[in-house]
């Protein structure tokens, strides 16, 4: 679904991305893990088009989009959820999740029901603001924001971060449950056993190179990840 | 159902409420002699009310924060005073440079909207080098604008349209309180709407965080350059619904001290709140040009001088009152909330609340 050919990002003189090629089957979930600074999110944020890349292609559905506007990718079907959430914490949540469908010009309500069954939560706070929310609550809105545009491939920049255990595996079962339903999923994330288990592919990246790839649970049974990324 | 119901009674009350205030107006008229400070305070405050929306929407709801408003103003002042000069009075007025070169007029309605229009050019075209640009690096090159602008106008070379640094007089202005409260009103409900629409949404998506609003898909150099346009095109139909009021129009009435005036009036409203805007504007404008009026006068009790009362005092408690209210309300009397028929509702429902259990 997704292909990613030899790509190359760097910010000025940096090359954060060196050479990255890897794939993303229709309807799986695809996870990169690494350390802080390996180009995780880089590598979704020029999949998205907010960074324009140095060389390399990227392949959606078969059509060529390296390089192009934000706004016409995400039309295409691909959404990213950012890191660090940034839900608009001015907006109501019920706005944020409209603001998500921005590019549609058709009915929402189904849209909304559907993130409303998802996220009961979301529904009882839908006129509150979202910086009122909780860490895990935003995270929620943060996801339903993204999907109010029907991705066909939702890209994740560390769902995980800063939240408490039992949470993060909340997250990760409503990842699933997407997932079950029909969207693609690419996953980045430092959490790596979460990550691993939930996944039906990893990569593994090392400054701005993949190291490793494999299934999910190759990688982790891998003694070279499990020394590096799981601490065991 | 039940939602629909509620929301036609809304309309309805905001309508009858409209209606009342124009009746309060025309029968105030009536009874008061038409050069009672009163209705210059709401002829200006409504004209203010106009031009502090609309750098609101600017600021407050796009979280563009633009020093240039008195520029635009300008333009819009000037578009209005050149084409509505009538003909007879063009040599009078145009005495240092043979009557101008425009010969033709346009009715008031339309030169009005031509005034927004021609504020709303200037502002695309600055817009495209000057929206790159982030927070204190736009305020300062917004400013700069506003002053090249009112360079420009003052200009000789462009005397026989501008009249050079003359004043511009003698075109038609409006004497009811009704004809500022009625442009200036309408033209709020429209960006009113504006800000309610899937527009107005990304707009404040943008103020509230700008790599998240370019992550849903929207356009940010499209829809910053909307806003800008869209606010200026207000800000000059509210000059030229200045130049009206004031009778006469000259460049160097525009100078940046009134944007700065504007700019308080929103932050003392509250950035991102329209209502709050309107409130302010009435109040800045009731209390600088009226209500401390007496404290510019030498005043006498018996024999007794009350100190410190002279010329210029008041600025003095303006300026203590304003830095008051920037310490202890620091977002503003409404922040960003609006004043409300389901807000007073509230307000009236718990004031009874309590009256019950005390």
């Amino acid at each position: 679904m997704l292909k990613i050919t030899d790509l190359k990002v760097s910010y000025g003189g940096i090359e954060a991305v060196k050479g990255i090629s890897f794939e993303v089957p229709e309807k799986s979930i695809v996870t990169l893990i690494g350390a802080n600074g390996a180009g995780k999110s880089t590598t979704l944020r020029s999949i998205s088009g907010l960074v324009r890349p140095k060389s390399g292609k990227i392949e959606f559905l078969g059509e060529d989009i390296t390089g192009k506007d934000a706004a016409d990718i995400m039309a295409k079907g691909i959404t990213l959820v950012p890191e660090g959430r940034r839900i608009f914490p001015d907006l109501t949540v019920l706005e944020n999740l409209k603001i998500g469908a921005y590019l549609r010009k058709d009915d929402l309500t189904d849209d909304l029901n559907w993130i409303y069954d998802l996220f009961p939560r979301l529904k009882e706070r839908s006129w509150q603001p979202g910086g009122t929310l909780s860490g895990g609550e935003q995270q929620m809105l943060a996801v339903g924001r993204a999907l109010m545009s029907r991705p066909k491939l939702i890209m994740m920049d560390e769902p995980s971060l800063g939240l408490a255990p039992l949470v993060v595996r909340n997250i990760f079962d409503i990842i699933k449950e997407i997932n079950r339903q029909g969207v693609t999923i690419l996953l980045i994330e430092q959490n790596a056993n979460m990550a691993l288990k939930t996944a039906d592919i990893g990569y593994v990246m090392e400054t701005g190179r993949i190291t490793m790839t494999g299934s999910g649970e190759e990688l982790l049974a891998n003694e070279a990840v499990k020394a590096a990324y799981l601490g065991t | 159902m039940k939602i629909k119901e509620n929301s036609s009674l809304k309309y309805i009350s905001i309508l009858a409420l409209i209606g009342a205030m124009f009746l309060i107006i025309f029968i105030l008229e009536q009874l008061l002699p038409p050069t009672s400070m009163l209705f210059m305070v709401l002829k200006k405050g409504a004209i203010y009310s106009l031009v502090a929306v609309s750098l609101n929407l600017l600021c407050g709801f796009t979280g563009l924060f633009s020093l240039g408003h008195a520029g635009f103003m300008l333009i819009g002042a000037y578009t209005y005073a050149i084409f509505t000069i009538p003909l007879e009075a063009r040599n009078a007025v145009y005495q240092y440079f043979d009557g101008g070169i425009i010969n033709f007029t346009l009715p008031v309605p339309v030169a009005l909207l031509a005034a927004g229009a021609c504020a709303a050019v200037f502002a695309f075209l600055i817009g495209l080098p000057v929206l790159r640009l982030k927070s204190d690096y736009l305020a300062i090159a917004t400013l700069g604008f506003a002053e090249i602008i009112r360079a420009i106008f003052q200009w000789d070379k462009l005397g026989p349209i501008t009249n050079g640094s003359n004043v511009l007089r003698k075109f038609p202005s409006f004497s009811s309180t009704i004809f500022p409260f009625a442009v200036a009103g309408l033209c709020i409900a429209i960006i009113v709407l504006l800000i309610n629409s899937s527009y107005g949404r990304a707009f404040k998506a943008i103020r509230d965080d700008e790599i998240a609003a370019e992550a849903m898909g929207i356009n940010l150099a499209k829809h910053k350059q909307l806003s800008f346009t869209i606010s200026s095109f207000f800000a000059g139909i509210g000059g030229a619904l200045l130049a009206m009021f004031q009778t006469t129009v000259q460049a160097a009435a525009f100078k940046s001290s009134m944007t700065y005036e504007i700019l308080l009036i929103v932050v003392i409203g509250g950035m991102g709140s329209v209502t709050g805007s309107c409130i302010s504007s009435f109040l800045f404008i009731a209390a600088s040009e009226w209500w401390l009026r007496f404290l510019d006068d030498e005043t006498y009790i018996g024999s007794f001088k009350v100190p410190l009362l002279r010329s210029g005092f008041r600025k003095v408690v303006f300026s203590v009152v304003i830095m008051i209210i920037v310490l202890f309300y620091q977002r503003g009397i409404m922040g960003t909330k609006e004043l409300s028929m389901d807000a007073i509702g509230r307000f009236f429902r718990k004031f009874k609340k309590e009256e019950d259990v005390a």
